[in-house]
C-alpha cells in the first residue's frame, strides 16, 4: 500500500523551532513528527510513502532516507514548484498513485493521534466508495469546519465554522482514497477539503470514519504541548513501560536514556526529555518538551515550554506561558521569561515578563 | 560630658514605610541586621564623653521600651525613651524635654533624625562645633543634585567661615544644592532661641483674633522655625560631608540603606555580630556583603548575597538564591526559591520554586549626588510604579508562583501568581 503525506511549506506556525529544522523532523515525544505517521503507516502495511513538499530540504531528505532504509520502505519526495494546497499535490503525484488500483492513504503532516490505518482500510473496503475521511469529536466545533454525515456514515456536507451547533465531528486530516478520486483533481493550487470532498459528498462517494481516542493538530506551540499531554496519556495505557520511572518523576514523563537528571528534581507531569539532555539538581519541569542536548542548570522552574536543541538554561531561571526557545539559546541565571518566542542563537540576559518575540 | 537625642517620631509618621511599619515602629525596622536607630546608637557610643542617649517620640511606651532595655544591656549606657504627649515637632520635643537634656550640664548635645542613614561622623562634627565658640548649632550637610535638592532643607554656606547664611526647608525653587543631613550638635543655649519662639507663638495664640488656634505653641519645627531663623546669625555652621547619606522614607529605600550600612561596617567594627559569616561556620555560598543572624538556619546549597540581611530564626532551604533583599525574623524560604529586590516580612513563608522579585529604585548612579527618589506608589497614569516587592508579616507565597513588583499586606495567604499589584 501507499500513502501520501502533505508536508507542505516552511511550518511558520512552529517557528522559531522550524527556523533550524523542517517541521516534520521536529521531535514530538522524542520522535520526529513525521516518523510517528510513517511508523503507523508501515505497521498497517504501507511500503511506499510519498512526501509532498513545497520546498527543498536536503536535511529532511537525507535523514528520512536513512529512516526509510531502517524500516524497509521506499520514500519518494514529490516537490511542488509552487505550493499546491491540500489537493494539488495529489495531482502532481498522479502517476505514482495510479500505478495500482489499490486505495492510498493521505494525511496532513501535523496530525498526532492513535492512527487507525488498518481499521480505516477495512472500513473503506466495506463501504466500497471512492473515499473515506477520518472524523474526530471536538468540544468547540465552531472553531473548525464540521462534517455532517448520515447514519450510514455517508458524508452529506461540510460547514465551515458553524455558528449554531450542527455537528461536533471535524475532519481529522486523514483519508483513504481510491485512485479514481484523482480524476476529480486538477494540477493547480487547490483544496481537497473545499474543492474535492464536497463534490464527492454530492455523488455519495465519501464516507466518514469515526476516530477513537485522542487527536491533535500539533502545528503550533500551544497545540504541540497539548498534543504531547494527550500522547503521553495514551502511552500510559498503550505502552506504559516506556514511560520514565526515576526519582522525582510525577505523572506521565518520557525521558531519553542518554539524558541525565540531577538530585531533588521534579520532572512532570507531562514532560518529554530528549537525548543528551542534562538537568542539574533541584530543577522542576512541568508540561514541557526539552529537545536534544539541552542543559538546564540547578533550581530552575519551567512550565509550558518548548526548549530547542542545544539550549542552555541558567540557574534559578523561571520560564512559563508557552515559552519557545529556538536552537542554541542561552538564558542567563535568574532571568524570568513569560511567553517568550526566542529566535535561535540568542543570549537572553534580562527578564521578559510579558509575551513577546525576541529577534 | 555629651548627650545625644534621637528623634524617632510616632505612628502617624512614616506612613510611606507601610506595610513594613504596620508590624513594627519604623525606627525599629532592621537594616543590616540592626534596628534602624541602633545604627545611631552605634555611632553615639563611639564618643568617649557621651553619657546619655535620649529617644524622643510619640510612640506608645510599650512599643519602644523593650528596645531601650535591650540597648542598655548591650551598650551599658544610660538610654531613655521620652514620650511626647502629642506630636510636638522636631524642636517642640527638644524644648519640652529640655530639663532632661540639660540635666548634668552637658557641654553640648547631638540631635539625630531617626530616619537618616549615614556614616555619622559625630566626633568630627563635635570638633567642628568647638572651632566656632559662638556656635549654637552645627549641622552635617551634603550635596544633592539641583532638582532633588527641593525635597530637602537647603542651605547657603559661606565657604570661608562655614557659616550658614540662608536656610529654606523644601523650597519650591532652587536655592542651593547643599542639604541638611539631619545630624546636629547643639549648645545648651539653643533652648533660649527655642524658648523665644515658644513665647512668641504663645503670645500670638492668646490674641483673640488668632485664627490659627490649631497649631499649639508647643509644636515647633526645628527646620522651619529655628534653623531658618538662625541663618546668617553667625551662630549656625555647617560641616560638609561627602560620605554616604540617605533618608529612610519609603520601604524601597530600606534595601538601598541595607547595602550601604553593610558596606560601612566592613571598615568600621560594630559591637554586635559580624558580617559575611555566621559565627565560625561556613554556612553556604556567600557573596559579600551579607548579614546573617546567628540563629538563622541556612542550607549549605543556598547562595546568598550581595546585599542581604537575614534576621533571627529564619529558615532557608536547599538551593535557595537571595540577593538585594531583607529577610525578617522567623521567615521561611523553601527549597529552590529565588528572592531578589524584596523584603520578606516576619513569619512569612515562601514556597518551593517560587520567585519573589522586585525592581530596585536606587538613586541613579550616573547622576552625581543623586539621592533616593522615594516615588509615590502610583504614577500619573494611576499605575503602580515598579518597586521592590514587599511581603508584610505572616504572608504565605505558594510553591511555584511568581510575585513581581507587588506589595502584600500582612497575614495574607496568596493562592496565585501576582504581578504589579497591591494585595490588601
Amino acid at each position: 500500500m501507499r500513502a501520501l503525506i502533505l508536508v507542505g511549506g516552511y511550518g511558520t506556525r512552529l517557528r522559531p523551532l522550524t527556523l533550524s529544522r523542517p517541521k516534520p523532523l521536529v521531535e514530538f515525544a522524542n520522535k520526529p513528527i513525521l516518523m510517528h505517521q510513517i511508523e503507523a503507516l508501515v505497521e498497517a502495511g504501507v511500503t511506499e510513502v510519498i512526501l509532498a513538499v513545497s520546498y527543498r530540504a536536503e536535511q529532511m531528505e537525507q535523514e528520512l532516507t536513512v529512516e526509510a532504509t531502517k524500516l524497509g520502505i521506499k520514500i519518494i519526495f514529490s516537490h511542488e514548484s509552487e505550493p499546491l494546497g491540500t489537493a494539488g499535490p495529489l495531482a502532481l503525484a498522479k502517476k505514482l498513485l495510479e500505478d495500482s488500483d489499490k486505495p492510498f492513504f493521505v494525511l496532513n503532516s501535523d496530525i498526532i493521534c492513535d492512527f487507525p490505518f488498518k481499521e480505516l482500510a477495512k472500513f473503506h473496503e466495506m463501504k466500497g466508495r471512492e473515499g473515506t475521511i477520518v472524523v474526530t469529536k471536538v468540544e468547540e466545533p465552531s472553531k473548525y469546519g464540521v462534517v455532517v454525515y448520515d447514519d450510514n456514515n455517508y458524508v452529506e456536507s461540510f460547514v465551515e465554522k458553524p455558528q449554531e451547533f450542527i455537528s461536533n465531528k471535524i475532519n481529522a486530516g486523514l483519508y483513504i482514497l481510491n485512485p479514481a478520486v484523482l480524476k476529480r483533481i486538477e494540477l493547480r493550487p487547490t483544496s481537497i477539503e473545499k474543492e474535492v470532498f464536497p463534490g464527492m459528498a454530492k455523488d455519495k462517494q465519501l464516507c466518514a470514519f469515526e476516530l477513537e481516542g485522542f487527536w491533535m493538530d500539533v502545528g503550533q506551540p500551544k497545540d504541540f504541548l497539548t498534543g504531547m499531554c494527550l500522547y503521553l496519556k495514551y502511552l500510559r495505557t498503550k505502552n506504559p513501560s516506556i514511560l520514565y520511572k526515576g526519582p522525582g518523576v510525577v505523572g506521565n514523563v518520557l525521558v531519553d536514556p542518554t539524558s541525565k537528571i540531577g538530585k531533588n528534581c521534579q520532572i512532570g507531569p507531562n514532560v518529554t526529555i530528549g537525548p543528551g539532555v542534562i538537568i542539574e539538581d533541584g530543577v522542576c519541569v512541568k508540561r514541557s518538551t526539552v529537545l536534544r542536548d539541552v542543559k538546564i542548570k540547578s533550581n530552575s522552574w519551567l512550565e509550558s515550554c518548548i526548549i530547542g536543541w542545544r539550549c542552555s538554561v541558567g540557574r534559578w531561571v523561571r520560564m512559563e506561558g508557552i515559552t519557545v526557545l529556538g536552537e542554541d539559546v542561552i538564558v542567563t541565571d535568574e532571568t524570568y521569561i513569560n511567553g517568550g518566542q526566542v529566535l535561535p542563537h540568542k543570549n537572553i540576559v534580562s527578564s521578559v515578563p510579558d509575551p513577546q518575540i525576541i529577534m | 560630658m555629651l548627650k545625644a537625642v534621637i528623634l524617632i517620631g510616632g505612628p502617624q509618621k512614616g506612613t510611606r514605610f507601610r506595610p513594613l511599619s504596620l508590624d513594627i515602629p519604623k525606627p525599629l525596622f532592621p537594616v543590616a541586621g540592626l534596628p534602624l536607630i541602633q545604627h545611631h546608637i552605634e555611632a553615639c557610643i563611639l564618643l568617649e564623653n557621651l553619657k546619655e542617649i535620649l529617644l524622643i517620640g510619640f510612640y506608645a511606651d510599650d512599643q519602644i521600651k523593650p528596645f531601650v532595655n535591650k540597648m542598655q544591656r548591650i551598650y551599658n549606657i544610660s538610654i531613655k525613651y521620652l514620650q511626647e504627649f502629642t506630636a510636638l515637632g522636631t524642636a517642640g520635643g527638644l524644648f519640652h524635654f529640655r530639663d532632661q537634656i540639660r540635666c548634668g550640664n552637658p557641654d553640648a548635645f547631638f540631635v539625630l533624625n531617626g530616619d537618616v542613614c549615614a556614616d555619622f561622623q559625630l566626633d568630627s562634627l563635635y570638633n567642628f562645633h568647638k572651632t566656632n565658640p559662638k556656635a549654637l548649632v552645627s549641622v552635617m550637610y551634603t550635596e544633592a543634585n539641583k532638582q532633588q535638592s527641593l525635597n530637602f532643607g537647603c542651605m547657603v554656606i559661606d565657604r570661608k567661615t562655614n557659616e550658614v547664611t540662608h536656610y529654606v526647608e523644601k523650597p519650591s525653587s532652587y536655592v542651593s544644592a547643599f542639604i541638611n543631613c539631619g545630624v546636629y550638635v547643639f549648645s545648651l543655649d539653643i533652648f533660649q532661641t527655642i524658648g523665644e519662639v515658644f513665647a512668641t507663638k504663645q503670645n500670638d495664640l492668646s490674641k483673640p483674633d488668632c485664627g490659627n488656634g490649631n497649631k499649639e505653641a508647643s509644636h515647633i519645627q526645628l527646620e522651619k522655625e529655628i534653623l531658618a531663623r538662625l541663618a546668617a546669625s553667625k551662630k549656625f555652621f555647617g560641616m560638609h560631608v561627602n560620605t554616604w547619606w540617605s533618608q529612610l522614607k519609603t520601604a524601597g529605600s530600606a534595601i538601598y540603606a541595607n547595602r550601604h550600612y553593610l558596606e560601612l561596617y566592613k571598615t568600621k567594627p560594630r559591637r554586635t555580630s559580624n558580617l559575611n559569616e555566621k559565627g565560625d561556620e561556613v554556612c553556604c555560598t556567600l557573596h559579600p556583603d551579607v548579614y546573617i543572624d546567628p540563629t538563622a538556619v541556612i542550607d549549605q546549597s543556598a547562595v546568598i548575597g550581595p546585599n542581604v540581611s537575614i534576621g533571627p530564626g529564619v529558615f532557608i532551604g536547599a538551593g535557595v538564591r537571595i540577593h538585594e533583599s531583607i529577610i525578617l525574623a522567623n521567615a521561611v524560604i523553601e527549597d529552590h526559591s529565588l528572592v531578589l529586590h524584596s523584603i520578606i516580612g516576619t513569619n512569612s513563608r515562601v514556597g518551593k520554586w517560587a520567585r519573589v522579585e522586585g525592581t530596585p529604585t536606587d538613586p541613579d548612579p550616573n547622576k552625581p549626588f543623586a539621592k533616593m527618589e522615594n516615588l509615590s506608589l502610583f504614577n500619573r497614569n494611576g499605575r503602580l510604579n515598579p518597586s521592590i516587592t514587599i511581603l508584610g508579616c505572616g504572608v504565605s507565597v505558594p510553591s511555584e508562583t511568581i510575585l513581581l513588583n507587588s506589595i502584600v499586606l500582612p497575614n495574607k495567604d496568596l493562592t496565585r501568581s501576582i504581578k504589579n499589584e497591591i494585595i490588601l
